[in-house]
């Protein structure tokens, strides 16, 4: 038994490494991420605001942080009557 | 020059207080001139553990609004002449605390000491950004224990962004003081060890300090633990930290796994 615990056992340590690398590598992307977010936001509200009145709080950007892509979400709410508009231009 | 250092580690419990009056006590061992300030509002313990709870007159708090002077709140050691507490208020709240009030102190304190040791209180709210925010240096106390290393994490980042040197655009030296270290553990994979805790952290290490039945007794009878058993192991430990503190290269000790010799033979865990 004793022997048998010897060889499978190899540790928790080596898990607790491995499970805080990842997590850590996401909360200090995520420090950085906030402010990067808010001058995207803001950009693309003043880009979006040159043809289109959309309010401030109808545009949501989102960032996802993958292991190989990381995606960014960005998400306009545009008024019906400027909709039209849109639809009628193209 | 005086240096500003802040004992702060985002998680309770991990030792923060027993390190601050350690490597106070070992500073002043030394000749330096030190003072150790409890930023813990309403939950100081500094007192205690310095064997100093019933002189405490005035705080932290009445010298931060004008109520009392410096001098008068100070409190001197009994067993070294150069070693000194700013304690805590215990009734107060730490809204009490302002910014420039703490910085008018600190300043203060800058023109009488060679050491300011601030100990932080626990969390990442007012009492501990106050605590870190004029430092010069940081020790940062983890537990080789994934929350501790974590936490530990979350204030090194924001030492590198919210203190007053990290604004000025300055660089503050950060070190992990790893405490409650067992060796044995860690050799049998069942503890984070040392490297692990580094690479992680990717900081310098100031020390080790071993799990010890010589902390308990220390802060059970009021005395900082380098100077109730200079001899033991955390002791010597926290009296190298305090060594290198004052820039002395001194080797770094890893404590010695002492495994017996049948679970050697059998690679038995202990009890």
């Amino acid at each position: 038994m004793n022997v048998l615990n010897f060889f499978r056992r190899r540790g928790s340590a080596p898990v607790a490494r491995e499970r805080l690398q990842i997590l850590l590598s996401h909360e200090r992307a995520a420090r950085g991420q906030r402010d990067l977010l808010a001058l995207l936001r803001e950009e693309i509200l003043a880009a979006i605001a040159k043809h289109v009145t959309v309010e401030s709080e109808n545009v949501h950007v989102r960032m996802d942080r993958g292991d190989t892509v990381s995606t960014l979400e960005i998400d306009v709410e545009i008024p019906h009557s400027a909709g039209m508009l849109l639809a009628a231009g193209s | 020059m005086a240096k500003v250092l802040v004992v702060t580690s985002g998680k309770g419990g991990v030792g923060k207080t027993t390190s601050t009056a350690a490597l106070g006590a070992a500073l002043a061992q030394s000749g330096q001139r030190v003072a150790v300030v409890d930023f813990d509002v309403g939950l100081r313990n500094l007192d205690l553990v310095m064997g100093a709870e019933r002189r405490v007159v005035f705080d932290l708090i009445n010298v931060v609004q004008g109520v009392a002077k410096l001098s008068q709140a100070l409190i001197r050691d009994k067993r070294l002449d150069t070693l000194w507490l700013l304690p805590a208020s215990q009734t107060r709240d730490k809204d009490a605390l302002t910014e420039q009030g703490v910085g008018s102190v600190i300043k203060e304190m800058r023109a009488k000491f060679d050491w300011v040791i601030c100990d932080s209180p626990a969390g990442i709210e007012r009492g501990a950004t106050l605590a870190m925010r004029f430092a010069d240096e940081a020790v940062i106390v983890t537990n080789p224990e994934v929350s501790s290393v974590r936490d530990s994490d979350r204030i090194i980042g924001l030492l590198d962004s919210k203190t007053e040197r990290a604004e000025r655009g300055q660089r503050i030296e950060k070190h992990i003081l790893i405490t409650r270290y067992d060796a044995q553990r860690a050799a049998r994979g069942e503890m984070l060890n040392i490297n692990d805790v580094l690479d992680i952290l990717s900081t310098p290490l100031l020390g080790i300090i071993p799990e010890s039945e010589e902390v308990l007794r220390a802060s059970n009878i009021g005395s900082p633990v380098t100077l109730s058993n200079a001899g033991s192991a955390p002791a010597r430990a926290y009296a190298d930290a305090a060594r290198r503190l004052r820039g002395d290269d001194v080797p770094m000790i890893i404590p010695a796994e002492r495994r017996r010799f049948f679970d050697k033979l059998f690679g038995r865990r202990a009890a």
